[in-house]
């Protein structure tokens, strides 16, 4: 049936009336070693349906995926493409079948042209020219802007991810397969490939969407399936079930709810930050322009803002990754500390929780109680004249193990063994536990999953409760609406004045995130302010 | 005027080893593979290819043998670096030290030994041209062959589909194998056409360059040809330019000395590395953003299944 024809068929007893599913595993299992990745997992997938699969991170989402898409050989069970049995030899044989992928850590070349990176997931048997003809033509009709002779390296996050889109759709693929597509979008950019997607939807095709954020599977998703610990645990209509039932089904149990203590007092200013300005250290780094704020104790302040827009740049300056000229432009705990090194800074009482976990929150090939030792060396007596105090940095590892419950196969593994909720769970562990005065913490919950996220959002309400001042980026809304008193926004290394969290809307923020000012008269006058 | 000619002639000798093994090392770094063993490959091509030419009279022999040679030296490296997946830097280096020695051994029958070496081209009306006849119609196949290389590798990397997934595999192997393209394959691939080259430079030097064999008789080209991939940020236009210069300079040692010109030739055989940081500091203050060695360089990978 064309597809003009399936946008008007209006399907009265249904969805699936008529139809049979376009994609069934059956049995589906992974085994590596005695892991049981996926174990025995059903699903059917229809036409014109978008179709999520929730599950915790380590749940088996990502192997399922990767099985249906052909890049890992099931251990067991099938997959039925139409019905019938298929066994996919690898990615370019699931792609002439006609199922695509949108990965979530993006699979692109950074120094290839976007026209090349999309050649890279054709099967090439177009020339180069068509190809990029094809392209633009692609784009244009759903609205996905691009221009291909740009390398990718240049591109924002949303428009890398555009070209993974568009990559997928110029093979018109009747199955696409997104991995946490909004992970990294604007609250816009997310509505805009809501839109594609159901317009990918009504034109016949089926999508399985990948997710961490209930809400938005409750708005897209005709059908969601959870999976837990590499089994399915249930197929159901996500709009009949609330978030909570959701996310219930997904950890097993309830998720400690959030909560803040009741009337949190703020004490006395402990991180001042005064008109810091700092120009790039990398060639497309982002210029930060007088920015300025106050955090008082026993406050969180929020720091919203698209990936990319200074906010690694103030981390860097805060932290004192880069120094200022100027000592006054950050003051910690009444100190001018605009000019000291990291470790003075902590001595001063600041902790700093990086956003990425490998290799600038941890070493990757060292030891839990050695990464604690690192950061923790300058303040928390781990070191006597020189040598380790090797009982006091496993001390502080059961420590946070067991604050955090930071889950992990051996007292003291490597730090790239942890799953990346795990390993979050003890990073920020590890500078709660030193009862910092300030801390200062970058994207806390990114990829983390929703059980290890309360935990961590818990943290840092209650360090705030302690009394300490909590500075927290993130790209997530629902986060820092969840935990923060205040809510600024980065753009283009500006600071908007802060909001009241209860005064900041999703469409508020996002006006700032996108570089629109609320009130254009004030708009330069925020700045700075 | 003949001096000239003659420089000239004698700078093209001394480059074409070079533009060769460095053309191969280009392609395998391109696909993300540092394969540090060039030299040792070169001189195994050298003691293998003098063999050849010796035991068959053929030149055109010779040059296949050292050609097989590169290749099952690179064979060894693929094995191990990619198979096995062992630290790149290290396996290279071992097979450096391991293709000299095996070269003594292979060439200890036949030092001393004399070859009549490559003929050069003649064409009668052309070659006798003063100052330009002899430099573009009176050389021997390998230089002609040596430029044909080259433009054949520029037009792999950048105009066939096949050199667009090599490239792909050097800038991000997780994406490329994400994408079903098999890294490893296309890597091994790689090493072996590099192994195939730096035999193939090795062969030239006892074949066309000085007609016998001497244990050691590369003398450090495989590493120029290292520094000539880094000196030309992995890019075959430059690749040229960097080897016709560090050919020039090994020569112009030759004839500043011959001069006595007051510069230490110790400082001359310096000059190509030396040109080479210079470029590296000065590729690092250009940058853009992008990375101009390819991104996965050296990296070990290997495939979940």
């Amino acid at each position: 049936m064309p597809a003009y024809q399936r946008m008007l068929d209006p399907t009265p007893n249904g969805p699936h009336s008529g139809e049979s599913p376009l994609l069934t595993t059956v049995g589906l299992t992974k085994r590596y070693g005695d892991f049981l990745a996926n174990d025995s997992i059903d699903i059917d997938v229809w036409p014109n349906e978008i179709h999520a699969l929730l599950g915790e991170n380590g749940a088996g989402k990502s192997t399922l995926v990767k099985a249906i898409y052909g890049l890992i050989q099931p251990s067991a069970g099938e997959i039925r493409w139409r019905g019938e049995r298929i066994v996919l030899s690898g990615p370019s044989e699931a792609r002439s079948r006609g199922i695509g992928m949108v990965f979530q850590h993006f699979s692109l070349f950074d120094n290839l042209t976007v026209a090349e990176n999309v050649a890279l997931g054709l099967d090439g048997r177009e020339s180069f020219r068509d190809m990029s003809a094809r392209l633009e033509q692609v784009s244009k009709t759903y609205g996905l802007p691009l221009d291909p002779k740009r390398e990718v390296w240049q591109l924002s996050v949303g428009e890398r991810q555009r070209i993974e889109i568009v990559r997928a759709l110029m093979q018109d693929p009747k199955f696409l397969i997104l991995d946490e597509p909004t992970a990294v979008l604007t609250p816009q950019e997310a509505d805009q490939l809501f839109v594609v997607l159901e317009r990918l939807k009504a034109e016949g095709r089926a999508i399985l969407y990948i997710s961490h954020k209930l809400e938005e599977v409750k708005r897209l998703c005709d059908t969601a399936t959870i999976l837990r610990g590499g089994r399915k645990i249930q197929t159901c209509n996500p709009r009949r079930e609330t978030a909570a039932s959701l996310a219930r089904m997904m950890v097993g149990g309830e998720i400690r709810e959030v909560k803040a203590a009741a009337g949190r007092q703020t004490t006395i200013p402990r991180l001042v930050v005064n008109d810091l300005s700092l120009p790039p250290d990398e060639p497309h780094g982002i210029r930060l322009e007088h920015i300025s704020f106050e955090l008082k104790g026993g406050e969180i302040l929020g720091i919203a803002g698209v990936a990319g827009n200074g906010q690694d740049e103030l981390f860097a300056a805060l932290s004192g990754e880069r120094l200022s000229n100027d000592p006054g432009t950050v003051v910690i705990e009444g100190i001018a500390a605009g000019h000291l090194s990291i470790t003075k800074r902590r001595k001063l009482g600041a902790a700093f929780v990086p956003e990425e976990r490998l290799g600038h929150g941890t070493a990757p090939r060292m030891k839990l109680s050695e990464n604690a030792l690192l950061t923790g060396h300058a303040a928390s007596g781990m070191v006597h004249h020189g040598f380790i105090d090797t009982a006091a940095t496993l001390q502080t590892v059961d420590k946070a193990t067991e604050t955090f419950d930071v889950r992990k196969a051996k007292r003291d593994p490597e730090a790239a063994s942890l799953s990346g909720g795990n390993l979050q769970k003890f990073i920020v562990g590890r500078e709660i536990l030193r009862s910092p005065a300030v801390l200062v913490v970058s994207q806390p919950t990114w990829g983390v999953d929703a059980g290890a996220a309360a935990v961590i959002r818990q943290a840092l309400l209650d360090l705030a409760s302690a009394g300490a001042a909590v500075l927290v980026t993130s790209q997530d809304l629902d986060e820092l609406a969840e935990i923060a008193d205040r809510i600024a926004v980065m753009f283009h290394g500006r600071l908007s004045a802060p909001l009241a969290a209860s005064e900041a809307t999703r469409e508020k923020l996002g006006l700032l995130m996108g570089g629109s000012s609320l009130e254009p008269r004030e708009a330069a006058h925020a700045v700075g302010a | 005027m003949e001096l000239v000619e003659a420089i000239i002639l004698s700078v093209l000798a001394a480059s074409t080893p070079l533009l060769i093994a460095a053309t191969g090392e280009l392609v395998t770094e391109r696909s993300g593979v540092l394969n540090l063993g060039v030299e040792g490959m070169m001189i195994v091509g050298a003691a293998c290819g003098f063999g050849g030419a010796w035991l068959t009279g053929s030149i055109f022999i010779g040059a296949l043998f050292g050609i097989v040679a590169g290749i099952l030296m690179s064979l060894i490296f693929a094995l191990m670096a990619l198979g096995l997946a062992v630290n790149q830097v290290a396996t290279g280096l071992a097979l450096t030290i391991f293709g000299v020695g095996l070269s003594g051994l292979i060439g200890a029958g036949f030092v001393g030994e004399r070859i009549s070496p490559a003929a050069h081209l003649t064409i009668p009306g052309l070659t006798e041209i003063p100052l330009i006849g002899h430099v573009l119609f009176g050389e021997d196949g390998f230089v002609y062959f040596s430029i044909a290389l080259i433009i054949g590798a520029w037009w792999f990397l950048y105009r066939t589909r096949a050199g667009l997934i090599l490239r792909a595999c050097g800038d991000n192997h997780v994406s490329a194998h994400a994408l079903g393209y098999p890294v490893l394959r296309i890597r091994t691939f790689a090493v072996m056409f590099g192994g195939a080259c730096a035999g193939l430079a090795g062969a030239y030097l006892p074949l066309a360059y000085t007609p016998f064999f001497i244990p050691g008789m590369t003398a450090g080209r495989g590493w120029i040809a290292l520094a000539l991939v880094v000196f030309a940020s992995w890019r075959p236009g430059r690749l040229v330019v960097g080897a016709y210069l560090f050919g020039a300079v090994t020569i112009l040692q030759l004839h500043a000395q011959g001069f006595g010109v007051g510069i230490p030739s110790q400082f001359m055989s310096a000059l190509p590395y030396l040109a080479t940081v210079i470029v590296l500091v000065l590729l690092s203050r250009a940058r853009t953003g992008g990375s101009t060695a390819p991104a996965a360089l050296g990296t070990v990978f290997v495939p979940d299944r």
